[in-house]
């Protein structure tokens, strides 16, 4: 005569909901449940719950994946693919490129007789972080479908987002006073980390954006001024803009907008930040 | 390789982190921070293992390295305080109220049971590859695995009106 299998341990029955038990043990493991009812409610208990958790937000796996998610698998592309897009799109980037970089030299040229070598010297990481504010509000700002990554109607997740990716608290300014309203935002890259645009766009359809990024420490953080400075103008690159460091990080707003337009959005966006 | 391995896992990955984090935003953001560190360490992942394994571990890395610097607001949310709502969802409506229900009662679990119950039923991996993931050892998958379920079905008993007689007679 047979001896009879083994009880069905915890892990067995587990195993059995799961599918992962061995198929030569699980008609012993059956055959025990249908001679305990306690083990095989048990079990009935196990499998509804696992059939309930199997239904839970299942909508999100036919849903479309939301452009943000995708942005992030295209700006980190692996490299072999991002290579061959280069060369795809390399004709067309490198004369982008090379329009903006002559039109970035000749105006810096320009500004650096006007304001001094000694100004725009010193702090190169500034430099480039306006400039870096500039092609970012030419490149997205004439932008008809796609203005932003995040919009102005989810708000508060953009600015979560933004700040978790800055790794700092940030804030979006009303410029409302200004009739200016939030668009919403985007997440860029620069030399030294995430950098953070919002937009904003008036009733006929003017934009400005808002650049913040930290400022390479190496460069910036070494006198007390450049960790703080007061609202300058910066006229070289594609739009103009003003700008400022606190704390540590930049702060450009620009624009295609007169002079002194700019500079009372960008003292509004100020003394609403600070 | 490509990305367009990547990109068919996101569906995937936004449900297990949406059940994980009870949260769309928060779940979105562990998935856009997963697709960026995958992306980055993409030589690490070994041609011919599996990929989904990987990325779940990508993602549970960067869930712990989070939640060690700020703890999950729903772990300290007694019961009783959102008994109500529990009760309220389920009147609302059978198949959305048992959802909602469901997933409240499921962020009462410690975050490594729910994490263990979910990679094996939602996403079907096996023990072996969820001790992978998780980096802990087989027995303390079935251990957690365990515990998640009796608290879970104590969670959803006592937070579904007593309606359930098929399975009460039985004891």
């Amino acid at each position: 005569m047979n001896r009879p299998a083994p009880p069905p341990t915890d892990d067995e029955l587990h195993a059995l909901v799961d599918g992962q038990l061995a198929s030569d043990r699980r008609s012993e493991v059956e055959d025990a449940l249908a001679h305990d009812a306690a083990l095989a409610e048990r079990v009935a208990v196990w499998r509804s719950q696992r059939d309930a958790l199997r239904q839970l937000h299942g909508d999100l796996l036919g849903e479309a994946v939301p452009a943000h998610l995708m942005s992030a698998l295209d700006r980190n592309e692996p490299r072999q693919t991002r290579q061959g897009r280069w060369i795809r799109w390399g004709g067309m980037a490198a004369g982008v490129l090379v329009a903006f970089a002559a039109g970035w030299l000749g105006n810096a040229q320009w500004s650096m007789q006007r304001a001094g070598p000694a100004l725009l010297a010193k702090a190169p990481a500034m430099r480039e972080f306006v400039h870096d504010a500039s092609v970012a509000h030419a490149v997205y700002a004439p932008e008809k479908r796609h203005p932003v990554e995040v919009a102005a109607s989810e708000q508060q997740h953009l600015v979560q987002w933004l700040s978790k990716r800055l790794d700092k608290p940030l804030k979006v300014p009303d410029l409302a006073s200004m009739g200016y309203t939030l668009v919403g935002g985007r997440l860029l890259p620069g030399e030294s980390g995430a950098r953070a645009q919002f937009m904003f766009e008036d009733a006929a359809g003017e934009r400005v954006t808002l650049y913040i990024g930290i400022l390479d420490n190496r460069t910036a953080a070494g006198t007390a001024a450049s960790r703080e400075t007061a609202f300058r103008f910066a006229s070289e690159g594609p739009v103009p803009s003003f700008y400022w460091v606190d704390q540590g990080f930049g702060y450009a707003v620009a624009g295609k907008l007169p002079r002194d337009v700019l500079l009372k959005l960008a003292t509004l966006a100020y003394r609403d930040l600070s | 390789m490509d990305a367009r391995l990547i990109a068919e896992q996101i569906p995937s990955l936004r449900r297990y982190a949406r059940a994980l984090t009870g949260d769309a935003w928060a779940a979105d953001d562990l998935v856009q921070d997963t697709l960026e560190r995958a992306c980055g360490k993409w030589r690490l992942w070994r041609v011919g293992s599996d990929l989904r394994a990987w990325l779940f571990t990508v993602m549970h890395n960067i869930f712990a390295s989070q939640r060690r610097r700020m703890p999950s607001p729903h772990s300290v949310v007694p019961l009783d305080d959102v008994a109500h709502e529990l009760h309220g969802a389920v009147d609302a409506g059978r198949d959305l109220g048992s959802g909602l229900d469901l997933q409240r009662c499921l962020m009462q679990l410690p975050e490594e049971q729910r994490a263990v119950l979910l990679l094996v039923t939602l996403e079907d991996l096996s023990y072996a590859e969820v001790a992978k993931v998780l980096g802990i050892p087989a027995g303390t998958v079935m251990s957690r695995l365990s515990r998640a379920r009796v608290r879970l079905h104590e969670l959803m008993d006592g937070a579904a009106p007593p309606s359930r007689p098929g399975l009460r007679r039985l004891k």
